[in-house]
């Protein structure tokens, strides 16, 4: 059983449709990149998994569960924590407060858990009485993470995790995705650099006009010519 | 110097302005967290102020009709912000909720409309009549006024005002410990910061919203005791007349920065009072009538100068 499921989603805001027919799955231990041109549906897939737009058709389970138009809260509660790709830390809290926030769902154990996740983000550990509003975009990007983590996140959801971040962060960026992998989260990630995303991905989407394109593995993908032409920045 | 100068400063404008300002600041604490964090001016903030002191003053006289006993209004405001409490969360629930999702505009013209609602239903519960919690004159406290009298530096400051100086230093200390130490304080700054945010982080962003309503309301309770001990009288506009102040005090400070409120505050009451003063001849600088326009003044020159006010808060 897929840890995430969506399956024939029809959603989007108000009147205008914008996921057609959308499909994907994430299973345990997988890392899963959702690539696409520009208004394809890519943020929009994930914000319908957090109930913050309507789901017209289909349905989206957790773990066999039926989660479809569940809100928000419910859903961190549920145990899927989502990284939203601009304004995804706390500013003018420091980044400890911003982890203690992260952990509003799940309280208990939070001494253990700060730990954990100043070990996994050594970089934050000197600096976490610091204005989440004053780090660099890579390491508030980590604070965003360490945050969604905070729960005893099922799966973990980063919407462009790496846009707009200079190219030695968005290596640090992707190989901190590989090591939370590696604590058994699954992640599902939507990515502008499809290359490198499906460079650490296990499987990967292609969507264009609100539905699925392509799919395959990581290493499928990026060999496929079209894929290459459309997204890649040129063939191979 | 002192007998030249300063007696007639310090007991005559600064302290009397101090005293104004504590009270802005408390109210204006109000404002600016729920400006923050339910993101609308609440315009019928003053009138809860008004309300909590003649809910005081109603537990006064019960206290009296009933046990014989004079109780003093501070006593008196621990019951009375209970009820005032529920009846913030209860405007909440019945009048702002459903604006929620809405344009600002609406929530905002929505809590003018709740300030008449209010204001209307005081008088006639409470008759249109001034009250007081205390008449007489209140006299300077004689041991302070000796002791600072044998240092040549005679400061005539009555009980009330010491208990507002104090009260006010009480709701700060206890306001920055529940915003710095406490889970819901953070989680108050969270909401602040990015409502979307918060609740995509699980917060649950109604038991902040019921959070910012007792917060706000209890120091709008101080605010509205310490303004009817202060002038010794209630009356049912004192919390409009109050509500440009605080919000000139919430935008100088910069609004969504509680710290900001309180500087804000003092600075305003300060500089109210201090127009007063003769510092050109022997004539106040600014006759007394002109006090609230200071506030007005201060005001629309923050919001052409710096609009994010002193702690850079939030710009129109």
């Amino acid at each position: 059983m897929s840890v995430l499921s969506l399956n024939n989603l029809k959603a989007g805001y108000g009147q205008t449709e914008i996921l057609h027919d959308l499909s994907m799955y994430v299973d345990a231990n997988e890392i899963v990149a959702v690539i696409g041109p520009n208004g394809a549906g890519k943020s929009t897939a994930m914000k319908s998994v957090l109930g913050l737009l309507n789901i017209a058709e289909g349905n989206i389970t957790l773990n066999g569960d039926d989660i479809t138009n569940t809100p928000a809260a419910e859903v961190v509660r549920l145990g899927i924590s989502y990284v939203p790709q601009t304004q995804n830390v706390f500013v003018n809290l420091s980044v400890q407060e911003n982890l203690e926030m992260g952990a509003w769902t799940r309280p208990e154990g939070m001494e253990q858990r700060l730990d954990e996740m100043f070990d996994l983000f050594p970089d934050l550990s000197q600096k976490r009485k610091q204005a989440a509003g004053s780090l660099s975009g890579g390491q508030r990007q980590m604070v965003a993470m360490a945050k969604a983590l905070m729960v005893d996140a099922k799966i973990l959801l980063l919407d462009e995790p790496t846009a707009g971040l200079s190219p030695k962060y968005r290596g640090e960026i992707f190989g901190t995705i590989q090591k939370i992998k590696s604590t058994g989260v699954p992640i599902l990630i939507v990515e502008q650099n499809a290359k490198q995303a499906l460079g650490v991905a296990d499987r990967g989407y292609v969507l264009v006009d609100g539905a699925n394109r392509h799919t395959g593995t990581g290493a499928e993908l990026l060999g496929d010519r079209e894929i290459a032409r459309m997204f890649l920045g040129g063939g191979h | 110097m002192w007998d030249a100068f300063g007696f007639e400063f310090v007991n005559f404008y600064f302290i009397p302005g101090l005293v104004l300002g504590c009270i802005y600041a408390l109210g204006a604490i109000g404002i600016t967290l729920t400006f923050s964090i339910l993101r609308f001016a609440n315009f019928a903030h003053g009138e809860l102020m008004m309300i909590g002191s003649y809910l005081t003053w109603t537990v006064m006289a019960i206290a009296t009709a009933f046990l014989g006993i004079a109780l003093h209004p501070l006593i008196a405001a621990v019951p009375a912000t209970i009820v005032l409490i529920f009846l913030f969360l209860w405007t909440d629930k019945f009048f702002y909720k459903p604006f929620r999702k809405a344009d600002t505009i609406k929530v905002v013209m929505a809590s003018f409309g709740m300030m008449l609602v209010l204001r209307s239903a005081v008088q006639v519960i409470w008759g249109p009549n001034q009250q007081t919690f205390v008449s007489g004159i209140a006299k300077p406290n004689p041991v302070l006024r000796e002791w600072s009298g044998g240092l040549d530096l005679m400061l005539l400051i009555p009980n009330k005002h010491l208990f507002i100086f104090a009260g006010t230093l009480i709701f700060v200390i206890a306001l920055s410990y529940l915003l710095n130490r406490t889970r819901i304080g953070k989680a108050m700054r969270a909401v602040s910061d990015s409502p979307d945010l918060a609740h995509v982080t699980g917060i649950d962003v109604d038991q902040v919203i019921r959070a910012t309503w007792i917060v706000g309301g209890t120091c709008a309770m101080a605010a509205g005791v310490f303004l009817a001990m202060d002038v010794q009288m209630l009356e049912t506009t004192m919390g409009f007349r109050m509500l440009l102040p605080m919000f000139a005090a919430a935008i100088l400070g910069g609004i969504g920065k509680p710290y900001g409120a309180v500087v804000g505050g003092l600075v305003i009451g300060l500089a109210e009072e201090l127009s007063a003063y003769p510092w050109i001849g022997d004539a106040p600088l600014l006759s007394p009538g002109y006090k609230s326009g200071v506030a007005f003044a201060i005001m629309v020159i923050m919001l052409i100068v710096r609009p994010q006010g002193i702690f850079k808060g939030r710009s129109f």
